[in-house]
């Protein structure tokens, strides 16, 4: 009865009556979600895989010449690319941390019985709902050295956020903070909850401080989801463009994919551009592989 | 050496009182049962002297200090938890150990005192295991050395094996006591089981509704009942309780149960025993083995019908029908052949027990 699995029409249905089956019905949904992807998400992937091992330019009709790894072997030689990588391993480093430690701070705030609870978490959630550019274009003025709130806020004067090349990244850093810790902060919430009240007080029975209890109970008991949001938030700053770009034009600012779509569409290296993009896309993969590892070495209990 | 008592503890959750005016001074190395059905506040009453819940009023002294208003951390305290509570990421060596690291002893020290214990509830093989490896009994015995191994004031155990199947239970139970023996510490037990509490207790303490009903050992909690709510709760199967008028012929007195017209022979002095109660408002408590059940008519035994037979193994309980109640006998297995059957039955003055029916308290009557 290997048929049985698949639940079948139901006969007397309009689709029946029809005459379509139920593999009809199924390839319906199915064909057209595959259609795009292969489309638009594939086809482009395998196609710039091709691109990256020649000299295409987009903007002329030159044909492409084969060139096999010489692109690969240029950009990795390039002191200005890895320049790029360092301004963005430092972006994520300062991004992720702030995150997590802003996140996980607000979430062990709210995990207990206080009054709103759900209003504040929903407003502590907003940030999180606008967009990029929006944020970036709100900060700018919130940055605004002679009339930026912030500056009037804290009594900085006419302190410098984005016109300071060494400031301006982590300016950047604290807007994608202030976006992206409500993120952190639902997961760590959602694990904080779900560490049973017994446990506390079995560690408060057993005379464990409070610093005892946040690092031999808390802290690994919501370390598995933390680490998804940490993956997530790692993987998502590690190609930010947005933000980055509509803040700031700074080179001290500029993240590997913004140097990215400079090569692609100012200046028309396309077969180059293609070769980095797989470059970024490995080091996000391998990257997340060794989180992704640990993950499941503190999920293993 | 530790001595906890509880003076006029009240305790409220909202508008309803869950502890009620409680009183009760516990020994140095004593085994105390809280036994109760589930809402009662014994399990409040445990948690109040853990440091896990606050006391409305009242004092809770341990050694003679006042410690309501100190933390759980601060009580040197040890509990079971029903639920084990077990750190889950921890192996079972870590979870022991914990109470002792988190104090700041020296490694050595740690190892040899986990080691110890380990040995004594011989669990020494299962150090290396997470807590999701082991079964339920094991758990069990991981949470009481997590317990014992720092060497508490007192221990405080919440329905520790509630959680058990019915044999692993009995198991357990035996170990408690054989480690209550070994180590001997002030304890607190909380159970809804009466055979629990009657097996493990030096005193038992049984509650209903936040009110303490009675305290004594399992033999005076069972044998004088202060009322009827403990009558039926401790003994198993339980008491028949029955209404009953007693009165007098002819320098006889009977105990007529149910309306019935022909009542129970009853020594004289029990006329005198029951205070001017003897005309209504009181009720017979009667324990199974107190029904005397015969085949053939016997002096003093009345004929009743058995009415439902339910054999246990190494004895039957007989429901007699006796004018408009049932009281339920215990016989020996197969003494009653069928349901229906007419034997003839007598209430054991010796075991019988009378209460007042607008007050439920014990008259005391002791033939």
């Amino acid at each position: 009865m290997a048929t049985a699995v698949i639940s079948t029409l139901d006969p007397k249905s309009r689709a029946a009556a029809r005459g379509m089956s139920d593999i009809a019905i199924r390839n319906l949904f199915i064909v057209p979600t595959i259609l795009f992807l292969i489309v638009f998400n594939i086809f482009p992937l395998l196609y710039s895989l091709g691109y990256s091992f020649t000299d295409f330019r987009a903007s002329t009709n030159a044909p492409a010449n084969f060139v096999g790894l010489q692109n690969y072997r240029e950009l990795l030689n390039d002191p200005y690319i890895w320049n790029n990588f360092v301004v963005t391993a430092k972006y994520v480093i300062v991004s992720v941390v702030g995150q997590v430690i802003v996140g996980f701070g607000t979430a062990m705030l709210l995990n207990r019985d206080i009054p709103f609870k759900g209003l504040i978490t929903t407003l502590l959630l907003l940030p999180m709902m606008l967009s990029m550019a929006v944020v970036g274009l709100f900060w700018k003025l919130l940055y605004d050295p002679s009339w930026g709130v912030i500056n009037w806020a804290l009594g900085l004067g006419k302190f410098q956020w984005l016109g300071d090349p060494d400031m301006a990244l982590y300016a950047v850093a604290i807007t994608d903070i202030w976006m992206w810790a409500p993120f952190v902060m639902l997961l760590s919430l959602a694990g904080l909850s779900a560490v049973p009240k017994h446990l506390y007080e079995a560690a408060a029975i057993d005379r464990a401080g409070p610093l005892y209890t946040f690092f031999r109970i808390t802290l690994p008991l919501v370390a598995p989801i933390l680490m998804i949001a940490i993956i997530f938030r790692t993987m998502e700053a590690f190609k930010t463009f947005d933000l980055a770009y509509v803040l700031s034009t700074q080179p001290s600012t500029e993240v590997i994919s913004i140097r990215l779509y400079k090569m692609a569409f100012q200046e028309w290296q396309t077969g180059r551009s293609c070769a980095l993009a797989y470059i970024v896309l490995i080091m996000v993969l391998a990257i997340t592989n060794i989180y992704v590892k640990y993950l499941n070495k503190v999920k293993e209990r | 050496m530790t001595q906890i008592e509880l003076r006029g503890v009240q305790k409220w959750f909202g508008a309803v009182q869950v502890i009620k005016d409680l009183n009760l001074t516990i020994a140095d190395n004593e085994f105390i049962v809280l036994l109760g059905q589930s809402g009662c506040g014994k399990t409040t009453t445990l948690r109040a002297v853990a440091g896990l819940e606050t006391i409305d009023e009242g004092d809770i002294l341990i050694d003679g200090k006042p410690v309501q208003h100190l933390k759980a951390s601060d009580r040197d305290i040890a509990m079971v938890f029903q639920s084990f509570s077990l750190y889950p990421h921890m192996s079972v060596y870590e979870n022991i150990a914990f109470p002792l690291r988190a104090t700041r002893i020296s490694k050595a020290q740690v190892d040899a005192a986990v080691r110890e214990i380990a040995r004594v509830l011989r669990i020494t093989d299962l150090l290396a295991k997470k807590p999701s490896a082991l079964s339920g009994g094991d758990m069990q015995r991981v949470a009481i050395g997590r317990a014992l191994v720092r060497r508490p004031k007192a221990m405080l155990m919440d329905e520790p094996i509630g959680a058990l199947d019915a044999k692993l239970r009995e198991e357990m139970r035996a170990e408690i006591k054989r480690l209550h023996v070994k180590q001997g510490s002030t304890t607190i037990y909380v159970t809804h089981d009466q055979i629990e509490a009657m097996s493990l207790a030096d005193r038992i303490v049984i509650m209903h509704e936040g009110v303490l009903q009675q305290v004594g050992t399992p033999e005076e909690v069972y044998r004088q009942p202060a009322n009827l709510f403990v009558a039926q709760f401790v003994g198993s199967p339980v008491m028949n309780v029955a209404d009953t008028t007693v009165s007098e012929q002819a320098g006889q007195v009977s105990v007529a149960v149910g309306g019935a017209e022909k009542g129970f022979a009853f020594p004289g002095e029990l006329l005198a025993r029951l205070n001017g109660h003897a005309g209504g408002g009181l009720k017979l408590g009667i324990r199974p083995e107190g029904v005397l059940v015969a085949r053939e008519a016997t002096d003093g035994f009345l004929p009743v019908e058995a009415q439902i037979i339910e054999p246990l193994g190494s004895f039957d309980i007989v429901d007699l029908k006796v004018g408009g109640e049932v009281l339920r006998a215990r016989t020996k297995s197969g003494f009653v052949a069928r349901a229906g059957e007419k034997v003839f039955a007598r209430v054991d003055p010796a075991q019988a027990h009378f209460f007042d029916t607008a007050s439920g308290k014990s008259l005391g009557v002791a033939l």
